[in-house]
């Protein structure tokens, strides 16, 4: 595997290799010098172009864990803001000879695009509403570490699916474990044709107690604007889980932020079926993994040298 | 209210040609079989069984056999950018990469930079056009000015100073009290209003078609309904105020059916649909979300490309348009939801239409060139024909040569067609436009002058 684009670059047996490493790196985090030499001297460049709070230190933390340098390039104040073209800023920062970045956009496709840029792996950390492939390892981690196996789980994703890339991700990684995977939300949030990715689609939670997973999803207060739904009011009392909604036996997730008692209740979040932690710190562990797939026991990127630099002269 | 000529060119020197033994296909005039055709002073002089007619001195020859020859291609949707996009392409590529496409007239949309809303920018315009075109070429002036929906053009004294008819293509005349007030007034200075069907608030902030694709990729989904909504409405006005309409770029099942509807209810409308949205479809996007293949309408589904070839052979569509729509390649060498709608088409139209529809048996030869060539009747342009007399609009074409788009760079000032990469079979080798040699591909030799 040459990029993390999206989970279709992943087979279940691609997917196990990572999960399995990244169990292996649990390990180092309960050392007291957190830190391997696995990639040593390696750069790791950080391109955000949108706000992150876990993916960004996660990937910074599981980046430097590694021993790997890391260069955190956020889009506002820099040269963004001055109107450089993606491409350009990409070739610009590809100059640091960076063995890896990582980017998160707002556009769908924007992680491809830069991956036929520079020489360097890269590994999409959300492009618009298409998909956030390392949150749907990071997901499947945690469901495996509390369920064993997915093979034959009933996961509910319930939510704002239409503007979801977590969404997108996770029915194509829950499905290539096995596992059957229902999305459930207004009509109005997701999209037609939806049922194409593999998954079957509910409007109601009528028959959430089939589940075995429940997978909320964030619903952002903007949505009420363009009349997505009427009121988060009136969404919450549709869709929202709670402590009635919710049975004992089965796992909640979510990907975070929570917005408390929109999505979910409060009494939910901090009930002993939630892995919402657990999903956070599986962050780290996973993204080290993907960051060793893609360059451990790879050499540097095979690079022709810039005819434009002049070869350093030995007296 | 005088006419002015519809169409302006550059002064070309009026071609004297033999072109020998190119198998003739125009359906219009009834030819299909190996002729001789002599031009001269740019008319169409003599016709006759291969190696009957004789070069006059001075003429210049040209080896036909094993070769077809057309009608020119006429087409009545293109985006010649001036004014004020010269970065995209001006009016000498345009008509440079509408030679090389075989099209011996085009039709230039007005949403440039000023728009062609007033008499004065249409003026210049054509005054621009006499010097630079290397083909004829007809103006459209909008239907509102400055594209806004809100005021009509002064239609009447564009129309005197030579706009073919008129159109907001890139918008739709989105307020139907508005469309109504534009053909009422139709009746006093005539000009068919061209249309681009989309209501705005259902494509929302759409980039491609809704349907499976968009689903998966996150992207935000233009319906179909988005079109065939506009088009019942504006054929149900047009039915009611007596209007002639055209409607540009049919792209769904519905608004193929919409059309068929309002044709049969005797509404005054013709439509128009593109080669791309003949072969391609939205299962393309996903290979590399490759901005190329980026445009409204968007690329659809199977479904409706068949509904569309449907179209094209029961007669609901008129004509091929190939909404020919350059870009500069720094502005689509962005993301998906950042690039301007638009591909290029004008060198591409025959070729594909040939590869993907009648070399597999979909549509007949004929039909194709009868489509290629019939755009211009919409605005009461004479159709090219091969038949003496008339003035020499010909596409000289070799079916048989094999290219990929793009190997040799484009006419066009731009090179974002959705084609590009794809080999094709069937390649234009010279036009000639209104008597003259308009286009000549660049390795393709002539037998010599006699």
């Amino acid at each position: 595997m040459r990029h993390l684009l999206s989970i279709e670059d992943l087979d279940r047996a691609g997917i196990e290799r990572i999960l399995d490493r990244a169990k292996s790196f649990t390990e180092v985090s309960e050392r007291e010098v957190k830190k391997v030499p696995a990639l040593r001297g390696r750069r790791v460049l950080n391109l955000f172009y949108e706000a992150s709070t876990r993916t960004r230190s996660s990937f910074e933390l599981a980046a430097k864990t590694l021993s790997a340098e890391v260069i955190n390039f956020a889009a506002g104040g820099s040269s963004v803001e001055k109107g450089e073209s993606l491409k350009d800023t990409v070739q610009t920062l590809s100059a640091y000879r960076p063995d890896l970045i990582v980017i998160r956009t707002p556009h769908v496709g924007a992680a491809a695009l830069v991956a036929g840029w520079t020489d360097a792996a890269v590994v999409n950390a959300g492009d618009g509403k298409h998909e956030h492939p390392t949150q749907a390892l990071l997901d499947v981690y945690t469901l495996r570490e509390r369920l064993g196996s997915l093979d034959g789980a009933k996961i509910w994703i319930v939510g704002d699916v239409t503007h979801s890339r977590v969404a997108r991700s996770n029915v194509l990684a829950f499905t290539k474990l096995g596992a059957a995977v229902t999305v459930c939300g207004p009509p109005t949030l997701i999209p037609r044709g939806f049922e194409a990715l593999g998954c079957s689609v509910e409007y109601t939670l009528d028959r959430l107690g089939e589940a075995d997973v429940v997978y909320a999803l964030r619903m952002q207060r903007e949505r009420m604007t363009d009349s997505f739904v009427p009121s988060l009011r009136e969404y919450a009392a549709v869709y929202q889980i709670d402590g009635r909604r919710l049975g004992a036996r089965q796992v909640l997730m979510h990907p975070g932020p929570v917005n408390r008692g929109v999505e979910l209740a409060a009494e939910v979040i901090d009930s002993p079926q939630a892995v919402i932690g657990q999903q956070v710190a599986a962050g780290v562990v996973v993204r080290m993994a993907v960051l060793y797939e893609l360059l451990a026991g790879r050499g540097a990127p095979d690079r022709r040298p810039d005819p434009s630099i002049p070869a350093p002269q030995l007296a | 209210m005088s006419a002015p000529d519809r169409l302006v060119c550059r002064p070309q020197e009026p071609a004297e040609l033999l072109i020998r033994g190119a198998h003739v296909l125009d359906p219009r005039a009834g030819l299909d079989a190996p002729h001789d055709v002599l031009v001269r002073a740019g008319e169409i002089a003599e016709l006759g069984d291969p190696g009957t007619l004789e070069a006059p001195a001075g003429a210049e020859v040209i080896d036909g056999a094993g070769r077809h020859l057309f009608p020119g291609f006429v087409d009545p949707h293109v985006h010649l950018r001036t004014p004020g996009q010269e970065h995209k392409e001006d009016l000498d590529s345009g008509t440079r990469s509408a030679a090389a496409g075989g099209f011996v007239a085009v039709v230039a949309m007005p949403n440039t930079d000023p728009t062609v809303d007033c008499a004065p920018v249409l003026r210049s315009l054509r005054e621009a056009a006499r010097r630079e075109a290397r083909v004829p070429v007809g103006f459209l002036a909008s239907v509102t000015r400055g594209l806004q929906g809100d005021a009509l053009t002064e239609m009447a004294e564009l129309r005197g100073d030579g706009a073919l008819g008129f159109t907001d293509d890139g918008k739709p005349v989105y307020r139907a009290a508005m469309l109504r007030r534009a053909l009422q007034y139709q009746r006093l200075c005539g000009g068919v209003l061209a249309l681009h069907e989309e209501d705005p608030s259902l494509s929302g902030n759409g980039v491609m078609h809704e349907g499976e694709v968009s689903a998966r990729l996150g992207l935000g989904g233009i319906p179909s309904i988005s079109e065939s909504t506009m088009i019942a409405r504006d054929a149900a006005i047009a039915g009611y105020e007596g209007g002639r309409i055209h409607i540009q770029h049919l792209s769904a099942r519905e608004s193929v059916a919409a059309v068929a509807e309002a044709k049969a209810r005797g509404v005054r409308i013709t439509a128009e649909a593109s080669p791309h949205h003949l072969t391609l479809t939205d299962a393309a996007v996903p290979v590399a979300l490759d901005t190329r293949l980026k445009m409204n309408p968007p690329l659809r589904s199977e479904d409706d490309r068949q509904a569309i070839i449907g179209g094209l052979l029961d007669g609901t569509i008129d004509c091929v348009a190939t909404d020919h729509a350059p870009h500069a390649r720094e502005e689509k060498e962005v993301p998906w939801e950042e690039a301007p709608m638009g591909t290029t088409g004008l060198e591409t139209a025959f070729a594909a239409l040939y590869t993907e529809l009648v070399l597999p048996g979909v549509l007949g030869l004929g039909l194709v060139v009868e489509k290629l060539t019939a755009g211009g009747a919409l605005f009461d342009l004479p159709v090219p024909q091969i038949a003496v007399g008339r003035p020499a609009d010909l596409c000289l074409a070799d079916l048989a040569a094999e290219w990929e788009v793009g190997e040799a760079g484009y006419e066009s000032r731009s090179e974002n067609c959705c084609f590009a990469g794809r080999r094709l079979r069937g390649r234009v080798l010279a036009t000639v436009a209104a008597g003259a040699v308009a286009y000549r591909q660049r390795t393709f030799s002539v037998v010599g002058a006699a």
